[in-house]
């Protein structure tokens, strides 16, 4: 028996009415990255949460063996005295705070009489940021950091609580990919200085190339315990693990065949809309029907201030430039003329941006298009029904009914939602930014056969995405973004991941 | 291009049989039932109890008819205010300033009627008029200028009490004419005659029962054709039974004492309109959407800044129908008037179900909420209890109601 430093054995969760977790077992060598996989609801999360003590102990059944004995964790701090922390996908960072302060949140370095000793603050917090390979001032305040330097002060404030076992959940989510494979890189370090790690992740790419040991989860079960050493753990392998079946290809397969041009834009720019920063300069692309069109750029390089300022001038200001529709130029001043020209706009954000959490499926579905509904201001409710229904059965969104609250439902599904309210726009632009964000590779390819059909009937699709397979796999032709300029336009024959990278790294300094 | 889900007729054409299916299809499992509407539901339930309460503890003074009719002499001006303030609420708004408000506009209308004798109806669109100004000022500067509701009607809380004051020239002014006090304290009755009670009320209330039954039986037979489920037709009956012999009980009373209160009339169309308006409107969607998720709402293609200036417009409107109510029944304009109305309001809001955060409540919810208020401060003042307990009293209730909200919320969140 390998020397494990944790053990879950028989782990059993149950919410009224469902089994969460049933009779789970995990076991994690000392020392090693551990990967846990799992569609969305397998209980990935569940079972963290168990770990860490958000779950009470005696909540659950089964025992949690760790470094050697039983533990019983009645909370965060409990666990995190114990050196077990947990940085959860939505980051818990305070943003007007500095990222010395985010660091001893909770656990301040006090001097004399109790006062905070902001010396020793500053300088430990100045060590810790070193460890993780971030060159930023420790007074920094967070809001000033890009996603990808959050986690990584995420992950000081980890190191700072002197982390025996550092469970990330979905840390590359809403990173590109630059700074993902600083973060793997940053993770093979701790685990040279043997601090172990489990990983939860969707992206299987980065799980084949880091973890040392990997545990499928599907519907609240172990299926299996892999060990990436044998060197026969592909992506496919755990593929066919989390869904209980093969999957053909992750993209669908589809005929180009591009009509004419629908959307034009040209010299955009854009300003910031509180700083002194050109976030979009002088981009012009177009996009046909029939046409999946990507767009490729680092975190910063300015794809979602594009997309949002196209949309009814959504984000910033000083927008300047020309928006042509089948050729004739138009004006999308406000978000509600965008929508009457047959625009749309799916967010990379869809819990604050995309959706009403609080209300159902129905309601959210017709948001964007409630007036088609509506005879003088006066909404037909039955109407509005029958089109959310039709949405859930052509979409096939998995929800009890359409009287469902939208916070309930997994991220696929969430999506999906998202997708149906824009579709009863009747769009004939339809601009996805990041539409497979934090979902499972099962709704994933939904997702993209939900796209290709689109592209079947002559919609016009923008596809902006951090992940350059997802990008090669579905479009036609891709723009590379960098500081706020088109860098390059490649058919999608050409492009391939290198070239991409190369074009979305290019003059980056000298645009800002 | 072709749209991917034309709304167009329903897939399968409607039958002839629907109504015949009316009679028979739905389901009757009281467990759907009762957990689908337990947050509307359990305030009903709690108003029964805390009537029930009440009648047994005055044995039975608190449900006679003339006490009835007080209630809604009584309180009929904070359930105005609560329809404005449960929709600023969803919004994710707040108003504190409708209590001086009510007293301004009330000060308006009496400085016309009273000092320069001018007809009561002046007075009215008067006060409508500085109320709709007010909502329109409020409404500039939370909407454009975007500054949060809660200062603007803070500051102007101060601002048009101190414009009260100056309106009155510190002095409290009476009385109006009858006209004019006819619209709080008059009633509609012996207009049809009776023996002992007023056959008018009783007619009334018919009406209403039979328009609620048909509507109801109407909904559910467009909701079958939609094939959406329904409570069984048993269910149904005994539902409009249920609510045809308490409203029926409710005219019997009032018809016993002294006939249809005017301002309940009016009260009974504000509900209904603002029922409409919230539920079945674009607007009143809109405001829901604005209260759950702001940017997401704006994403959507929703004005948000004209949907909050029309929110609040509205909100000093309903504070102007109030505040001729209330001075109507005070028969006189007073520099204190109003004083601490927004807290009830408020109240009735939050009791009724709205969410601090905006995004949730209804107008039925804030009339209940404001009814047990009401129900509450009655009884305890029939029983002589004393001013000090009856504030401790209603500010437990406050509280108990929101927290019984959020434990519900949270224990309906932990299925995730």
């Amino acid at each position: 028996m390998a020397d494990n430093i944790l053990e879950m054995r028989s782990i059993t969760k149950t919410f009224p009415g469902v089994a969460a977790l049933s009779d789970v077992s995990l076991a994690v060598a000392r020392g090693q990255i551990h990967a846990i996989c799992g569609e969305n609801g397998a209980g990935k999360s569940t079972l963290m949460k168990v770990l860490s003590g958000v779950y009470p102990a005696g909540s659950y059944g089964g025992e949690i063996v760790f470094d050697g004995e039983p533990v019983h964790f009645r909370g965060i701090r409990d666990s995190e005295a114990r050196g077990v922390v947990i940085i959860h996908q939505e980051l818990a960072l305070v943003p007007q705070l500095s990222i010395a302060e985010n660091i001893f949140l909770g656990n301040e370095r006090r001097g004399a009489g109790g006062l905070i000793d902001w010396n020793r603050t500053n300088a430990e917090a100045a060590t810790l940021l070193e460890s993780v390979g971030l060159r930023e001032n420790p007074v920094t305040p967070i809001v000033q950091l890009g996603v990808g330097k959050q986690q990584l002060v995420e992950i000081a404030k980890a190191l700072s609580k002197r982390v025996r076992l550092l469970i990330l959940d979905e840390p590359t989510a809403a990173l590109n990919d630059v700074d993902s494979a600083h973060l793997l890189e940053l993770l093979r370090r701790l685990r040279e200085q043997g601090i172990t790690c489990i990983l939860i992740s969707h992206k299987l790419n980065e799980i084949t190339a880091i973890a040392d040991s990997i545990t499928v989860l599907r519907d609240g079960r172990t299926v299996e315990r892999l060990d990436t050493g044998s060197g026969e753990v592909t992506q496919e392998r755990i593929i066919r693990g989390m869904v209980g079946r093969d999957l053909d290809s992750f993209y669908p397969s589809r005929l180009p065949s591009p009509g004419e041009e629908v959307l034009r834009i040209e010299d955009w720019t854009v300003r910031h809309p509180n700083r002194d920063r050109t976030v979009v300069d002088r981009a012009s692309l177009h996009v046909r029907a029939g046409e999946v069109v990507g767009i490729a750029g680092l975190m910063g390089a300015g794809r979602t201030e594009l997309a949002m300022s196209v949309f009814g001038r959504s984000y910033g200001r000083d927008i300047t430039g020309r928006l042509y529709l089948r050729g004739r130029e138009i004006r999308a001043r406000t978000v509600a003329e965008a929508i009457s020209h047959g625009i749309a706009y799916a967010t990379e954000d869809r819990k604050r941006f995309g959706l009403n959490l609080i209300d159902d499926v129905r309601r959210n579905i017709s948001a964007a298009g409630l007036r088609k509904l509506a005879r003088l201001g006066w909404v037909h409710g039955n109407e509005e029904i029958k089109v959310a229904e039709a949405s859930r059965r052509d979409l096939d969104i998995r929800a009890p009914s359409v009287m469902a609250v939208v916070g309930k439902l997994s991220g696929g599904n969430q999506q999906k939602v998202v997708l149906s309210k824009w579709l009863f726009t009747d769009p004939d632009v339809l601009i996805l930014d990041e539409p497979t964000r934090g979902i499972d590779v099962g709704a994933k390819y939904e997702i993209y056969t939900i796209v290709n059909r689109l592209v079947a009937e002559g919609k016009a699709i923008v596809l902006i995405s951090s992940e350059l397979p997802e990008l090669l796999g579905m479009c036609d032709r891709i723009y590379t973004l960098s500081g706020g300029r088109i860098t390059g336009e490649l058919p999608v024959g050409e492009a391939t991941q290198e070239k991409l990278m190369a074009l979305m790294a290019k003059d980056r300094e000298t645009a800002r | 291009m072709t749209s991917t889900r034309p709304p167009s007729a329903p897939e399968r054409t409607p039958s002839g049989s629907v109504p015949a299916d009316a009679l028979h299809a739905g389901s009757s499992d009281p467990r759907t039932l009762i957990m689908n509407n337990l947050r509307q539901s359990g305030i009903f339930v709690a108003l029964v109890v805390i009537v029930a309460f009440f009648a047994a503890l005055t044995d039975g003074v608190s449900l006679s008819p003339g006490n009835i009719t007080n209630i809604v002499l009584q309180y009929s001006y904070i359930l105005v205010l609560a329809i404005g303030m449960v929709i600023v609420i969803i919004g994710g708004h707040i108003d504190l300033s409708v209590g001086s408000v009510v007293a301004l506009t009330g000060a308006v209308s009496a400085v016309l009627v009273i000092q320069q004798d001018q007809p009561w109806w002046i007075g009215v669109l008067a006060a409508l008029a500085v109320g709709l100004a007010v909502g329109a000022w409020h409404g500039f500067w939370v909407a454009y200028a975007g500054i949060p509701a809660f200062i603007v009607t803070l500051a102007g809380m101060l601002l048009f009490r101190g414009l009260t004051l100056r309106v009155l020239d510190n002095i409290s002014l009476s009385p109006f004419p009858a006209e004019y006090q006819r619209i709080a304290n008059g009633f509609l009755n012996g207009l049809i005659g009776g023996e002992g009670y007023d056959a008018f009320t009783l007619l009334i209330g018919a009406v209403a029962v039979a328009a609620y039954a048909v509507t109801g039986f109407r909904i559910r037979v467009a909701r079958i054709r939609y094939r959406q489920p329904v409570e069984s037709f048993p269910l149904f009956v005994a539902r409009v039974a249920l609510v045809g012999a308490v409203v029926m009980y409710f005219a019997w009373q009032l018809a016993h004492a002294r006939g249809l209160p005017i301002v309940l009339i009016i009260l009974a169309v504000l509900v209904l309109g603002y029922g409409l308006l919230t539920r079945r409107t674009v607007f009143g969607r809109q405001v829901y959407a604005i209260g759950g998720n702001l940017p997401a709402a704006m994403l959507s293609g929703v004005k948000v800044r004209v949907v909050n200036f029309w929110v609040f417009v509205n909100m000093g409107f309903l504070a102007a129908v109030a505040g001729v109510i209330y001075s109507s029944r005070s028969n006189g304009a007073q520099p204190a008037a109003g004083n601490m109305f927004e807290l009830d309001a408020i109240a009735a809001a939050f009791i009724g179900g709205a969410a601090v955060t905006g995004g949730v409540g209804t107008v039925v919810g804030a009339m209940v909420g404001g009814l047990i208020m009401a129900v509450m401060s009655n009884g305890m003042q029939l029983m002589g209890v004393d001013q000090s307990v009856q504030s401790v009293v209603k500010g437990l209730v406050l509280l108990v109601a929101v927290a019984f909200d959020v434990y519900n919320k949270r224990r309906a969140g932990a299925n995730r």
